[in-house]
């Protein structure tokens, strides 16, 4: 198996995405973690609320990660992502990614992560002091 | 046919699915938003939206037929 992907509402394990990546093959081992922040545009985030369309967005998860093996040549990659609440300082996202090389694992590593945002239908909800928004929802 | 509503979608619609009657030949997408836009005018605050057919992004002509699963997909903000 070269591709591991999970959405979860428990809390996100680097150790479990680490385990998964490792291979004798490989010498580069890059890995992103995306944490909630306690501020955005001048606003205090209290905490966060993922909207998914699960099944989709496993489908082009895997599709994701398809794709950044065959560009980048890598051997294996996670792509692991939060549902539901998620306090501040959690993990959101973790992107795992090994490679015989370091350039082809930091390479494919960008890549899932840039296009999980921009295509896995995955909704942030930001509640502050005063009320909440989804994120990106308006001009 | 019902549509699924996610993220601010279910907000404007107030609900996590939403019934359109659509005749047995099917719908465009263009054309299925013009009737979800007329259903809930709301949908025209989002900065754009797009439709999901069967787990996929529909582009404006494709055709959805009554037994496909169909989204609404707002801009999506993951990670």
């Amino acid at each position: 198996m070269k591709k591991n992907l999970l959405i979860s509402d428990q809390p996100l394990s680097l150790d479990q995405c680490y385990d998964f990546i490792l291979s004798d093959e490989c010498g580069g081992n890059a890995i992103f973690v995306g944490t909630v922040r306690n501020h955005n545009k001048g606003e205090s985030v209290k905490h966060l609320d993922f909207d998914t369309y699960e099944a989709m967005a496993l489908k082009v998860m895997d599709e994701v990660a398809d794709e950044a093996i065959e560009k980048f040549n890598i051997e294996k990659i996670v792509l692991h992502h939060r549902k539901g609440m998620v306090s501040i300082s959690e993990k959101a996202v973790i992107i795992a990614v090994s490679s015989a090389h370091r350039d082809g694992a930091f390479q494919a590593c960008r890549y899932a992560i840039d296009e999980l945002k921009k295509r896995v239908p995955i909704w942030k909800k930001e509640y502050l002091e005063n009320g909440s928004y989804w994120v990106n929802a308006h001009p | 046919m019902k549509i699924k509503c996610f993220g601010i979608s279910r907000d404007i619609t107030g609900a996590d699915e939403v019934e359109i009657d659509i005749s047995s030949n099917g719908i465009s997408v263009s054309k299925l938003k013009g009737e979800l836009l007329a259903s809930y005018p709301g949908l025209s605050m989002v900065s754009q939206f797009f439709i999901a057919i069967n787990h996929e992004y529909g582009g404006e002509n494709d055709v959805i037929n009554v037994d496909d699963e169909v989204a609404i997909i707002p801009p999506v903000s993951g990670g």
